[in-house]
């Protein structure tokens, strides 16, 4: 983020870090253009603006929400598999207790869905966090049994059957404008940039950058690691309450089948592209952001120019594995190798230059 | 005369980066003896027996084994050359049967199946042989490490039985667990075996080996019959002190000799953890400087880190301004005022993705919590200041300090306690590994520190920078702390050799 | 002999044991409970059912016995499934024919993954996961919608009941109680099968012994490729149709299958017999649930999860114990 006094070697770091993603980013919305070419404009209609850029944002909202969890847990050096059932599972209790009570419409009642659907997203985060910190279980694992418990329980709380609510308070979450703009715009931007405080203003970052980065060191000046790691794994399941909320009000309904389907998986993948490290340590959520933007660019994209949108997927599966193998110190080393080789052999330098980091 | 060598090394060479591990280094093991390998810390002890085992390759000498040229180019060809290795850490799988752990990979076949009842069988004959009682048919980790080393014993032997390497193969047994082990190698040794092993215990080393070879700073010191060699000279060999050299540094020792009086800051009482040091006595002042003095897995930093909670000690107390007091992690101790540099500045110390200042503030910044952080300001004022103090390069706060070298992440290291304020400063090897200008920087502040009142465990296996910097000398052995020496102005190095090789003050 | 051997052997066999107990008082009460319940066919059903899961849970066991994990089973499934009806259906190409090359298709598929997750250091996880993305991509590069199979061979494999006295069973099932029994050997009696435990007690004490890590985990993921694409074929004859959402969800089941059998997740420690359980398991939960009426399906998945939670906390203080 913003450093004061960073030198210019950090701000060519900081730089490097934001920079490929966001190149991704805008050859992306770029190649949109070449589609559609009224893709950049927007319009306002009646009070709120449209457009493409507004839809990605819109859209890529709840996913931002989720990846932004997801990021912290990453830089612990852990996983956590069970944002998708979070969704789910909060979009349908938010949509029961509504459904079920006798005025819908109330802020009150709103007030205390939402309630509700956060409260019980602490206790399943809280579940998550021991299970890793305390008991000592893998995240992958601790975080798995969730995933397929909580689309169980999801459906039970819908009874199977998707609940349709009509409550204006409860519809501006994830459907509602607010100053020209789609409310959930607004809200993830307001939570992401909560978290950039919390975690940037305060000492959290940087102790769960040592946490993730070096857990012997990091016990050994003091910190308390256990309590940071099971803390963001309540975090990460508040973000995924959250983006549920947003699904859930946007469409005015719960489906505890399809809600946040995937949607983990997708997290990972913006995390990743945001240039964190699954091994943990550094973590970087403007990267998350540029991630998860360029995730629903991709389906935006796809949708526009008609491929099948699900064949986005084989496009997901060479991302990971390209940005993957870029950060696998082994296959860094085997790149260097051959970059070094190929430079002797055709000696079109006078010194051999320094292996510099690939940036990652 | 004796028979022929059955392994030998002429002339061995291998080079890391910017230190050459071994330098010309000649090593002979004769078939039926045992043969101790000695050396301090960059001795080359570990690089030696890596290149004999394939896990490096040598870049120039030649490996004679059983008269021929070899080439070992891993694990597998060491193996298949006759040289086995038993680390210290067992390398078998704790989850399989004891049997398995001695056949897998070559496990007798009967129809192209494993033939599991002939394994037994002959697993039971080779484990009778060495007169074990371990049930073959058991898993390995229903069986106590001893048992678990002798197991890769039999393993290792059975698979080549020309020559077996025990790297530190005691340094968690227990007394009758070491008779046992002994027992099996001896009996291997009237076999023929030829056994290279590398012991931190001075009086197992007399007690088994015929011959030793004594490496130093990666070039032979010298082979010795063990009947010759008294323990005294071997610990002068091996440390090497230029004892000449010790006597000129009179300027530079403390001016003042006078130990600091006054109420101990730190009492340990009969402290101890099993396995790892002995119960132990230790009083520490504030304004005192204490060394720990000892070999190499001597338990000096076992020691020192029950003072400050990384292990948790299972018996004694521990003492601090007079209140008894457990300490059940780092923090505890920190809490106390207490502070601890590893030895180990890459695994424990620093974290090497976050930058130099985030490193310095990370102690301070961890006892706030989360919640309080220190000023952006605040950081970079006490980042700026200790790198200016301490000479810290690149003068860059920012920069990663995994990019660093050796002696200024250890500047890091130091800075990131001095600004927590410790009343009680332990520092394991800190000037290890470092350049000579970062060492006398270090001794040179530790010392101001204590003039300034702050009591200092100064751990290191330079005997010189212990006697120029301590009041008082704790010697290790062992495990075992058998004597505390003023450093009163007579106190000599060959006294604390002395010591050290017989464990206890003459 | 040794007591304290007898118990730590005994403290492995503990979550074999609660299995077994689970599967014999579930099949118990439910015998009690619902008329008609109490019969061979019940399990044999069970059999018939969840052929194509037992196959798909044998080759996770392979992978998790190594410590690893294989999250692209399902998907794999699903484009066997695809792949088969496409080429049979739309290309007319013979079963014979299209059957192999599938099975060579997954195999091949899982040794590729292998070779990256050993050769770069990546967690399985994630080139697994990448690997589902792109079998399910795949998917529908082929088609979004379902293509059902009319093939005669096919509709045979289906609909062929190989009686047992007055019981019946289906192809399917037998050839998933093969692979069981060929697994089991290979597992317990071959080279291979020793390597795949010792690898996954300590990779590098397996290094240092001189085994064959690298070819061990290479064949492992293969293997697992190989019974993906197997399952998928036996969910082809169930099913009749490829389809891009068939087998959603599948490597959960196929992993909870593993450890209510008792194969510890991080690896080097469990039995094919006791996936073998699991699955039956996972069954009977469904048979259940479907003689109880009034449960719904959701209730699987919420049960499935708790023994998942109850086996892995289990697991956790044996191996917490055992240090």
């Amino acid at each position: 983020m913003s450093t004061a006094t960073a030198t210019s070697p950090v701000r060519a770091v900081t730089r490097s870090r934001l920079f490929w993603p966001a190149v991704v980013l805008v050859v992306l919305l770029l190649a949109n253009l070449a589609f559609t070419p009224d893709f950049f404009a927007l319009h306002l209609r009646g009070g709120h603006l449209y457009g493409s850029l507004i839809d990605i944002l819109h859209f890529g909202a709840p996913l931002i929400l989720v990846s932004l969890g997801m990021t912290l847990v990453i830089a612990t050096g852990g996983i956590d598999l069970s944002v998708g059932s979070t969704v789910a599972i909060s979009g349908a209790l938010a949509c029961l207790h509504i459904s079920e009570s006798t005025d819908p419409g109330s802020l009150a009642t709103v007030l205390t869905a939402l309630g509700i659907a956060l409260g019980t997203a602490l206790v399943l985060g809280a579940v998550n966090g021991l299970l890793v910190a305390k008991a000592g279980v893998q995240p992958i694992i601790a975080t798995l049994i969730l995933m397929v418990a909580g689309r169980g329980v999801a459906q039970l709380i819908t009874d199977g059957q998707i609940i349709t609510v009509t409550s204006d308070p409860y519809k501006m979450i994830g459907g509602g404008y607010w100053l020209t703009m789609p409310f959930a715009i607004l809200l993830s931007a307001l939570v992401v940039l909560a978290t950039v405080l919390l975690t940037r203003s305060t000492a959290l970052g940087l102790l769960l950058e040592s946490v993730g980065g070096n857990p012997v060191a990091s016990r050994l000046v003091g910190i308390r690691a256990m309590r940071l790691v099971a803390l963001v794994y309540v975090f990460s399941a508040l973000c995924a309450a959250l983006a549920g909320l947003m699904v859930s009000s946007n469409v005015s309904a719960a489906d505890g089948n399809n809600a946040g389907l995937w949607i983990e998986l997708d997290a990972i993948l913006a995390v990743v592209l945001g240039g964190t490290s699954l091994n943990g340590g550094r973590f970087s959520i403007g990267g998350t952001v540029l991630g998860a933007l360029i995730i629903q660019t991709l389906s935006t994209t796809v949708y526009t120019i008609g491929i099948p949108p699900e064949t986005t997927l084989v496009f997901k599966a060479f991302v990971v594995i390209v940005v993957c193998l870029i950060q696998s110190p082994v296959f860094r080393a085997k790149f260097a190798a051959r970059g070094a080789r190929t430079r002797r052999t055709t000696r079109s330098h006078t010194a051999a230059p320094t292996n510099r980091e690939v940036g990652a | 005369m004796r028979q022929q060598p059955v392994l030998e090394v002429r002339g061995i060479r291998k080079e890391f980066p910017g230190v050459v591990a071994l330098d010309g280094v000649d090593f002979r093991l004769f078939p039926g003896e045992v043969h101790a390998l000695m050396g301090e810390n960059g001795a080359g002890k570990s690089t030696l027996i890596k290149v004999l085992t394939g896990v490096y390759q040598s870049d120039g000498g030649e490996v004679v084994l059983a008269g021929e040229r070899v080439r070992i180019a891993g694990p597998l060809q060491a193996q298949q050359a006759g040289i086995s290795t038993v680390y210290q850490e067992v390398n078998l799988c704790p989850n399989l049967s004891v049997a398995e752990n001695i056949f897998i990979g070559r496990e007798p076949r009967r129809f192209g199946l494993v033939d599991w009842a002939a394994m037994r069988r002959r697993a039971a004959e080779l484990v009778r042989e060495l007169d074990l009682d371990v049930d073959v048919s058991a898993p390995l980790n229903s069986y106590s490490i001893a048992v678990q080393q002798l197991v890769a014993i039999v393993r290792a032997v059975d698979v080549s039985a020309k020559v077996l390497i025990l790297d530190e193969p005691t340094s968690s047994l227990d007394r009758d667990e070491v008779r046992q082990l002994f027992a099996v190698m001896r009996r291997l040794r009237d076999q023929g075996v030829a056994i290279l092993f590398v012991s931190h215990f001075l009086d197992q080393i007399y007690e088994i080996c015929d011959r030793m070879t004594v490496l130093r700073n990666g070039r032979l010191e010298g082979e010795y019959l063990t009947s010759e060699l008294n323990q005294v000279e071997l610990v002068s060999r091996m440390i090497g002190a230029e004892l000449a050299g010790l006597h000129q540094l009179g300027g530079g020792k403390r001016r003042e000799r006078t130990a600091p009086t006054g109420k101990a800051f730190l009492q340990a009482d009969r402290l101890t953890r099993r396995g790892a040091v002995e119960p132990y006595d230790l009083d520490i002042r504030p304004g005192e400087v204490i060394g720990l003095a000892g070999l190499l897995g001597s338990g000096r930093t076992e020691a020192a880190r029950l003072l400050f909670g990384a292990d948790q000690s299972d018996g004694g107390t521990l003492r601090i301004e007079g209140a008894v007091t457990a300490l059940r992690s780092p923090r505890d101790a920190i809490a106390h005022g207490i502070a601890f540099c590893s030895e180990n500045r890459k695994t424990e110390g620093l974290v090497g993705e976050l930058t130099v200042r985030e490193n310095i503030v990370l102690a301070l910044q961890a006892s706030r919590g989360w919640m309080r952080p220190l000023p952006r300001a605040a950081q970079d004022a006490y980042a700026l200041r200790w790198i200016r103090a301490l000479d810290i390069r690149p003068n860059n706060p920012e920069a990663l300090v995994r990019n660093l070298s050796g002696g200024n992440q250890q500047k890091v290291l130091l800075a990131r306690w001095l600004i927590t304020d410790p009343k009680l400063l332990i520092l394991d090897e800190p000037t290890r590994g470092i350049d000579v200008g970062a060492k006398a920087e270090i001794q040179k502040l530790v010392a101001n520190l204590a003039e300034d009142g702050m009591a200092v465990l100064f751990i290191s296996a330079e005997l010189e920078e212990v006697l120029r910097l301590s009041h008082r000398i704790g010697v290790l052995r062992d495990h075992r702390m058998v004597a505390q020496l003023d450093n009163d102005g007579e106190l000599t190095p060959e006294r604390v050799m002395a010591t050290i090789a017989s464990g206890a003050d003459q | 002999m040794n007591a304290h051997a007898l118990l730590t052997r005994l403290r492995g066999q503990i979550p074999l044991l609660v299995t077994a107990v689970l599967l014999v008082s579930m099949f118990s009460v439910g015998s009690v409970q619902y008329e008609g319940f109490f019969s061979g066919q019940v399990v044999l059903n069970l059999l018939i059912d969840n052929a194509f899961l037992l196959v798909v849970a044998v080759g996770m066991t392979f992978v998790v016995l190594t410590g690893g994990i294989d999250l692209s089973v399902g998907a794999v499934v699903a484009l066997s499934t695809m792949v088969s009806a496409w080429l049979v259906e739309q290309h007319g190409w013979p079963p014979l024919l299209v059957i192999p090359l599938v099975l060579l298709m997954g195999t091949a598929g899982g040794w590729l993954m292998g070779w990256i997750i050993h050769v770069f250091e990546i967690q399985p996880f994630i080139v697994t996961l990448a690997g589902m993305f792109l079998a399910r991509g795949l998917c529908y590069t082929i088609s979004v919608e379902s293509i059902s199979i009319t093939d005669p061979q096919y509709t045979a494999m289906a609909q062929t009941r190989i009686p047992l006295g007055s019981l019946f069973v289906s192809p399917s099932a037998l050839i998933a109680l093969l692979v069981v029994a060929v697994a089991f050997v290979v597992l317990h009696y071959t080279r291979l099968g020793r390597n795949v435990y010792a690898l996954g007690g300590s990779e590098q004490s397996a290094l240092l012994m001189g085994l064959p890590v690298q070819r061990t985990k290479t064949t492992v993921y293969a293997i697992s490729g190989f019974c993906s694409a197997l399952g998928g074929v036996l969910l082809t004859f169930y099913m009749l149709s490829g389809y891009g959402l068939h087998a959603v969800g599948l490597e959960l089941d196929a992993i909870a299958a593993v450890v209510i059998g008792g194969t510890l997740l991080t690896g080097g420690s469990g039995y094919l017999l006791g996936t073998l359980l699991g699955v039956l398991v996972l069954g009977l939960i469904q048979t259940v649930i479907s003689f109880q009426g009034t449960l719904s399906s959701w209730w699987t998945r919420i049960v499935i999860g708790a023994l998942l939670f109850v086996f892995i906390v289990l697991q956790r203080l044996i191996t917490a114990r055992r240090r």
